[in-house]
Formats: structure tokens, C-alpha cells, sequence
């Protein structure tokens, strides 16, 4: 096969493809790394790894010759450069992490090798993922392979885990790992037209991962199609006693989930998510799916979420309370970034200050303000009640129904120099992600059509905790129903 | 809630981020915007309900108080910007 019609297959296609001999893990690896060298222009790839990369190939294809092969063999994907990875400089877009070469592994990547993935390289985000465009890393930013038809200005892939997606869409890894604390997996996912799983709370091991707010952080896959993100999950799942929050319970086989068949299952439309000023276009693609689940045989039903419009308010109290906490490890004195100081104090302030990007700054600043003496119970402890609001919102939604279809995001990607100026705009990318995030529940986007100007759009799924296997099975039959074929301006291997 | 000057430099020296002054009043305006706009939380009634710190389904697992690691100070080293005879090093804290 040559180079871009290895490099245009999905996950599943590769693995029968590996499995029958078609070609070799070393050639497709091969053909992977000299993409990732194609698409330097977009900045997706913080560090490349492509000489390990070819040994897990050559490791993977010694199993499939033996016939002895894992799940994964062979399987090149990227690695959000959040997740620690042993000997491999692992940065977080931060810095202040200048240097670090983690001395233990992830637990999910951890699991990823020993399924027999490849690791092609470690991908760009927003600084500490706190961002929805990853234009706040310290390595500059990434860009979206998808172009306007009528305007060349470079557009963003979203965030925070946009190098990841970015990477999928170019067709410079085959899938990837993402991170997601309030659309962060979801988001980016539908700017470059992939689809990305955010699972529920624990379904995923959070150890070895650089914490932004660890009651909302979430990994998860990034991939071409739902069955992939199905076959990446099972991977990257499983209870982990090194994360006393991850969940001890069974990984079932997600792809035996994608039957196709969602006769009789009941779709809620939540009608707050009718977000004033939402494009007319995003509005009317999110009909024509309700309309692709009921010609499949699924009733959509009108619901109501009435705590929605205060999520995004909740999430930027909660988010930065927990990351000022986390972050108070970056003090120059075990890892990273040091500025000395004539005191500790000093050394502490000046390399903070040194260490840090602005959004991270604002982030930890309001995380500190909220959780200081006199203001807990009036800010963080309020933000903790309205989140019980919003978990109960939806657990009372899933009484009456299976699963919830919205939007992914109130707008298609825009260009790296829009929504720089107030922060507060930047959030409300995050307006229909962040109350999975706060009740724990999973969600999944998919690319559903192209907005007028051109640019992909993502459906979300949101489903039970721990019925990511319902989540899935809808989102497939929205995939196929959907038909999305489109391919970036810009791809490795061309667009032929 | 409005934050002046004074206001940063203290969340600023809590959060151990050294700022100019220069950079005190544009920060002040950003996070006073940010917190005015998270007040809209104010509108919801939470009488009686219990914070949420978790969407963990379960409480804290206990296991054995067994030594589970340990013995790798090199590694817990390695990556450390001063160090001297296996310590960490930082400035003069003891007068």
C-alpha cells in the first residue's frame, strides 16, 4: 500500500489490516512518523518520538509473526503531552516543566504499550490544559488543518487537547489520547472534525497525568471514528489503585456495543442548551440529528436541564480553586523551571512568575481568591452546591431518558487572533461540555456536517455514568447517518 | 466583587507569583470582570443542599499499610534543578 492510503485508514481498518499482512507495523509506522515530519507547519507535535516508535513497531511485529498479538499491536498514536511518560521530556505546555523527563509512566499510556500501541510523539496544548484553543502554550501555538475555503487566516483546533486533535484530523497519528476537564477532548474534536470520548469519572485512571482540577479531570480517546473510540477506550479503562477515584468496576467490550440498533431508545433534547445567539446552522444541524435518530428508530424527546446556564460559572470557580491546590508543586525545587531568589520566598515568586503563562496566572490567582480566608463558604463552597444542582439536573434527566443530543460547541474553529481579548469569551466554548464535567457523566462528539463557512461541527452523546456503551451505540448510528467524508485543506500524504 | 491593587498583590503573594506593578491593574480589571461574572451564582437558591467536592461513585478504598514503593531517590532526583549529596538544595531558610 502506499504511504496516504496507509495513512487515510482508521484504527479498526489497520488492526485487520496488520492482523492479514497487508503491511507490516514498521511500514505503517514508517509512513506515520515521515507524517508527523509532514505536518511540522501545524505545530501539533511538541516532541516527536519516532526512533522508539519504530522499535514498539518492530516489537509488535515480532507478536503478530509469532501470532501472540495484543489488541493494539502495531496501532501508532499520539500522546497529549499531559501524560507522563517515562524518560520522555513531558512539559504540559508549561515552562515551567522545562527539563522534565518523568521517571514512571502513565498509568493509561502504561496500558496503551502494554496493548501494544506505538507511541508516535507527545502533542501540544493549551499551557496546563486550561484553555479552549491551544493558543496558551509556551511552544507556540497549534493550527487547525482545516482552513475557511475563503480565507486563509490560520484557524485553531480548539483545546486544550488540540495538538492531539489536530493530529488525528492531518492524519499524523492514527488516534490519540486526550484529557478533557471541561470540553477539553470534546471541543477540539469537533473544531477539526474527529471524534472525541470524554468517559465518566473514573472509568479511566487519572495517575501519572499532570493535574489541572482532579475532580473534573478526565482522559480519554481521540479518534477517526466512534468504533475507534470504542477499541482505544477498552484500552486506556480499568480500575487503578494508584487513582483512589478511578472505579472498580468491569471494562466491558465497548465495541460489541456499536449493534446499530437503537430502536426504542429515548433521545432528551435539552431545550436550555438553546443558547441565545447560537448560529442558526449549529441550531439546525442539532434538529437533523434528532431527526437521523428518529428515522433510525430512537424518540427524541423535549427535556430540561433548568441549572445549565450556571454551569460555566460553577466550573470557573471549581476548576481554578482545584488547580491553584495542584499547582503549588511548581516551586523550582524538585523538577523544572528554577529562577534562584535570595529567599525561598523569592525563589518561589520569581519562578512562578517566570514558569507561568498569563491564563495559567489569572487561573491560579482566582483558585487562590475563592479558597482565602473569607471568601470559601461565599465563592467555592456556593460553586460545590450549584454542582450538585447540575449532577442532580442530570440524573433526573436519565429517569425519563437514555441519553442527551446537543451540540459540541456554540461555534465552528476560529482564527488564533479571535477571542484573545476577554477571557470570559474564550469560556463560552465551553458553554454545552463543562456540565458532563461537573456531574461526571460521559459524552462523546462527533463530526455531524460542515458549517457554511466550510468547517466541521460536532453532535454530542451524553449518556448514564458508566454507560459509555449506550453513548457509543448512538453515536455510531448519528456517524453513519451523518456521513461525514470531508476531508482538511490540509493532510499528509495530500488529499487525493 | 471589584479588586483594587492591593487586593492582587495579596492573592498574588498568597498564590507565590511575583507581579511588577505594571501588571497590577490590568489583573485587577480581568479577575474583578471574572468574579463579577461567576457571582451570577448568587441567583440560585442552595438552601439545603450539600456541597459536591466529587463525582467519584465510590468513598476512599483502604488497602494494607504495606510499604508499596520506595528505595529510588535517584530517580526522585534526577530531575531536580539543585541538588547535593542526594538532597534537594534551596536558598538559606535558618539565619
Amino acid at each position: 500500500m502506499s504511504d496516504s492510503s496507509l495513512l487515510a485508514l482508521t484504527l479498526a481498518e489497520a488492526r485487520d489490516g496488520l492482523a492479514r499482512k497487508f503491511f507490516s507495523a514498521h511500514e505503517l509506522t514508517l509512513a506515520y512518523n515521515e507524517a508527523v515530519t509532514e505536518i511540522e507547519p501545524l505545530n501539533a507535535y511538541i516532541t516527536p518520538t519516532p526512533e522508539p516508535a519504530l522499535e514498539m513497531a518492530d516489537a509488535a511485529d515480532q507478536r503478530l509473526a509469532r501470532g501472540e498479538a495484543l489488541p493494539l499491536d502495531g496501532i501508532p498514536i499520539a500522546v497529549k503531552d499531559l501524560y507522563c511518560t517515562k524518560g520522555v521530556l513531558t512539559t504540559a505546555a508549561s515552562h515551567i516543566l522545562d527539563g522534565f523527563h518523568p521517571p514512571y509512566e502513565s498509568t493509561v499510556t502504561d496500558r496503551l504499550w502494554q496493548s501494544g500501541a506505538v507511541m508516535l510523539g507527545k502533542t501540544n496544548l493549551d499551557e496546563f490544559a486550561m484553555g479552549s484553543s491551544s493558543t496558551t502554550s509556551y511552544y507556540g501555538p497549534t493550527e487547525n488543518p482545516w482552513r475557511r475555503p475563503d480565507d486563509n487566516r490560520p484557524l485553531v483546533p480548539g483545546g486544550s487537547s488540540g495538538g492531539s486533535a489536530a493530529a488525528v484530523a492531518a492524519r499524523a497519528a492514527l488516534a490519540a489520547t486526550g484529557t478533557d476537564t471541561g470540553g477539553s477532548i470534546r471541543q477540539p474534536a469537533s473544531f477539526c472534525g474527529i471524534v472525541g470520548l470524554k468517559p465518566t469519572y473514573g472509568r479511566c485512571s487519572r495517575w501519572g497525568v499532570v493535574a489541572y482540577a482532579s475532580s473534573l479531570d478526565h482522559p480519554g480517546p481521540m479518534t477517526r471514528t466512534v468504533r475507534d473510540a470504542a477499541i482505544l477506550l477498552r484500552a486506556m479503562a480499568g480500575n487503578d489503585p494508584r487513582d483512589s477515584t478511578s472505579a472498580p468496576v468491569p471494562v466491558p467490550d465497548f465495541e460489541a456495543a456499536l449493534t446499530g440498533d437503537i430502536r426504542g431508545v429515548r433521545v432528551g433534547i435539552p431545550k436550555e442548551y438553546r443558547a441565545d445567539g447560537m448560529p442558526s446552522e449549529i441550531e439546525g444541524l442539532w434538529r437533523q440529528g434528532a431527526e437521523w435518530l428518529r428515522s433510525a428508530g430512537a424518540q427524541p424527546v423535549e427535556i430540561s436541564l433548568p441549572m445549565t446556564k450556571y454551569a460555566l460559572q460553577a466550573y470557573y470557580i471549581i476548576a481554578p480553586a482545584e488547580a491553584s491546590s495542584n499547582l503549588a508543586r511548581y516551586d523550582g525545587v524538585r523538577f523544572g523551571l528554577r529562577v534562584e531568589g535570595n529567599s525561598l520566598d523569592e525563589m518561589y515568586e520569581l519562578t512562578r512568575a517566570a514558569g507561568f503563562g498569563a491564563e495559567v496566572c489569572r487561573r491560579v490567582m482566582i483558585g487562590t481568591y475563592v479558597l482565602s480566608a473569607g471568601y470559601y463558604d461565599a465563592y467555592y463552597l456556593k460553586a460545590q452546591r450549584v454542582r450538585a444542582l447540575i449532577a442532580r439536573d442530570f440524573a433526573a434527566a436519565f429517569e425519563s431518558v437514555d441519553c442527551l443530543l446537543t451540540p459540541t460547541a456554540p461555534s465552528a474553529a476560529f482564527a488564533i487572533d479571535e477571542n484573545t481579548e476577554d477571557p470570559i469569551a474564550m469560556y463560552l466554548n465551553d458553554l454545552f461540555t463543562v456540565p458532563a464535567n461537573l456531574a461526571g457523566v460521559p459524552a462523546i462528539s462527533v463530526p455531524a456536517g460542515l458549517s457554511a463557512g466550510g468547517l466541521p461541527l460536532g453532535l454530542q452523546i451524553t449518556g448514564r455514568a458508566f454507560d459509555e456503551e449506550t453513548v457509543l451505540r448512538v453515536a455510531a448510528v448519528l456517524e453513519s447517518a451523518a456521513q461525514f467524508r470531508h476531508v482538511p485543506s490540509f493532510v499528509a500524504g495530500g488529499r487525493a | 466583587m471589584a479588586l483594587d491593587k492591593a487586593a492582587v498583590a495579596h492573592i498574588a503573594a498568597l498564590a507565590r507569583i511575583r507581579l511588577t506593578e505594571a501588571e497590577l491593574e490590568p489583573l485587577a480589571d480581568e479577575l474583578s470582570h471574572i468574579l463579577t461574572w461567576v457571582e451570577q451564582l448568587n441567583e440560585v437558591d442552595t438552601s439545603g443542599v450539600a456541597p459536591m467536592a466529587s463525582a467519584a461513585v465510590t468513598s476512599l478504598p483502604m488497602r494494607n499499610d504495606d510499604v508499596t514503593d520506595g528505595g529510588c531517590r535517584q530517580d526522585i532526583l534526577s530531575n531536580a534543578p539543585r541538588t547535593a549529596r542526594g538532597f534537594f538544595v534551596v536558598p538559606k531558610v535558618v539565619e
